[in-house]
């Protein structure tokens, strides 16, 4: 079946999108949550600025994330101080597949908010409920459908990209070497096709296996809902 | 002793309303839609913002403008029964029913076996509130609304969602819930039966103003036999005993089936 190689690189693959995924999930959630519930001035702006990535050429985005957690950038030198390293590092890929997925992710998340009846917060509201409590018992548990796109749609966003990935964690196998990039390391090979081919039959695999799980976890979660 | 006046506005409408409800039994909010029922039930459940007023429950401020007191709904100790029930469909019926009770502070006054069974609701435990009828949603949420320990319940058109025998039904249980706990009720309706079959003290509504107040005889609807005297073309001469109307009464027209 799969060589060790092939193992390591699709192991490489999963652990990058799913960090990407597990970081970016919170931060679209809030945003998404924030979108969906609140009014405030700049609401279009900070919209259009959550947006960006899926409309900058993503070797943009990577330039950005170099500027800004490169050696000499100020979130780099900040995380330095930490001893924490992104650049060229299985973190930084996340960080940058995290970011080409973050609006996708974004939408999924308001969606799955908006469609939550505001009234339902209201009757938790009236009995006893505040904030917090309201929103892990009602609001969250009845958006769950919603989120678990959410975090489908961003893992295959994750998996699959390239340019911000390669721009600011390079192509260096075993350490950021995702699928996408593997793919394309092999195409610069003379006869490298076939290499290429598999890899590109494995990433067809993931991608039916990730959707067959969340459509497992999307009827789980109706389910539960009652929806 | 619920003690109500506010003052909103809500684009062209004005709902200023000022009335006080006895501390036990039930209040009927009547009046046609439009009226400023339901808005004026948002007002006292603290869902909606109020220009001016005060809202009291017994010796509890809820709200009062001029000393700046607003208490947030989860504060204000208020059961909230809406016509459409709103259980959480996520939860089963007894999580439905607990999760005000588990919630509420101080002592447990209600207590769950005793709303269960005064509800007859026993059975319907461990089912997702998909599966129930529409009278069976009225009642869990009759039964999640007590057991979260109000000191006023507030029934928004519970029945304007149910078909004839549930309606009937569900106004039988209202008024066990009446003998069973001493709890004062809002009860909003715009329907003259259901005021006769449950209110205590009615106070009618209409364009944003309380119109009267007193006790169920008030909305009228004592039935006055009538005989019709003459028919011609399309109209209809109808005679009423006299000494049953006075000058300046109401009429309503009910033509039985």
């Amino acid at each position: 079946m799969l060589t060790a190689a092939e193992w390591d690189v699709l192991a490489l693959s999963v652990l990058i999108a799913g960090r990407a995924v597990l970081g970016a999930l919170p931060v679209a959630l809030l945003a998404g949550w924030m979108m969906a519930r609140t009014r405030f001035p700049g609401r279009t702006l900070l919209d259009a600025v959550l947006h960006s990535s899926l409309f900058l050429p993503p070797v943009v985005v990577g330039l950005g994330l170099i500027l800004l957690f490169g050696n000499d950038g100020p979130l780099g030198r900040l995380l330095a101080g930490f001893g924490v390293r992104l650049i060229f590092t299985a973190n930084g890929a996340a960080l940058a597949a995290g970011v080409m997925a973050f609006p996708l992710m974004l939408r999924a998340c308001r969606q799955a908010i908006e469609a939550v009846d505001p009234q339902m917060e209201a009757v938790a509201d009236s009995l006893g409920a505040g904030f917090w409590d309201r929103t892990l018992s009602v609001t969250l548990p009845l958006a769950a459908p919603g989120l678990i796109a959410a975090a489908v749609i961003g893992f295959a966003a994750a998996l699959g990209e390239f340019g911000a990935v390669i721009t600011f964690a390079a192509n260096i196998p075993g350490e950021t070497q995702t699928l996408a990039l593997a793919i394309y390391a092999a195409l610069q090979q003379p006869g490298g096709e076939a290499v290429a081919l598999r890899l590109a039959g494995i990433s067809f695999g993931v991608a039916i296996v990730a959707l067959l799980l969340s459509e497992a976890l999307l009827a789980y979660g109706r389910r539960r809902s009652g929806q | 002793m619920i003690s109500v006046a506010i003052r909103r506005r809500v684009g062209d409408f004005l709902l200023d309303v000022a009335f006080e409800g006895p501390g036990d039994g039930v209040t009927a909010l009547f009046g046609p839609s439009g009226a400023g029922k339901s808005s004026t039930l948002a007002a006292i459940a603290g869902s909606s913002t109020i220009e001016a007023g005060r809202i009291s429950l017994g010796d509890h401020v809820l709200f009062d403008s001029a000393l700046g007191i607003n208490v947030p709904p989860r504060a204000r100790r208020i059961g909230w029964v809406f016509q459409d029930a709103r259980l959480f469909p996520h939860l089963r019926v007894e999580a439905n029913l607990r999760y005000g009770m588990k919630r509420a502070p101080g002592p447990r006054r209600i207590g769950f076996d005793h709303v269960v069974t005064v509800l007859d609701i026993a059975h319907l435990l461990r089912r997702g509130v998909r599966d129930l009828s529409g009278g069976e949603r009225q009642r869990v949420a009759l039964g999640r609304a007590l057991l979260s320990q109000p000191e006023l319940l507030l029934l928004d058109e519970p029945l304007a969602a149910l078909g004839g025998a549930h309606k009937d039904e569900i106004l039988a249980y209202i008024a066990r819930l009446k003998a069973d706990f001493a709890l004062p009720m809002l009860y909003v309706t715009h329907s003259p039966d259901e005021v006769r079959a449950v209110a205590d003290h009615v106070v009618m509504l209409d364009q944003g103003r309380v119109v009267a107040t007193g006790d169920a005889a008030i909305i009228g609807g004592a039935r006055i036999g009538a005989r019709i005297v003459a028919r011609e073309r399309d109209g209809v001469l109808i005679r009423v005993p006299r000494g049953d109307v006075a000058a300046g009464d109401r009429l309503d027209l009910l033509i039985d089936p």
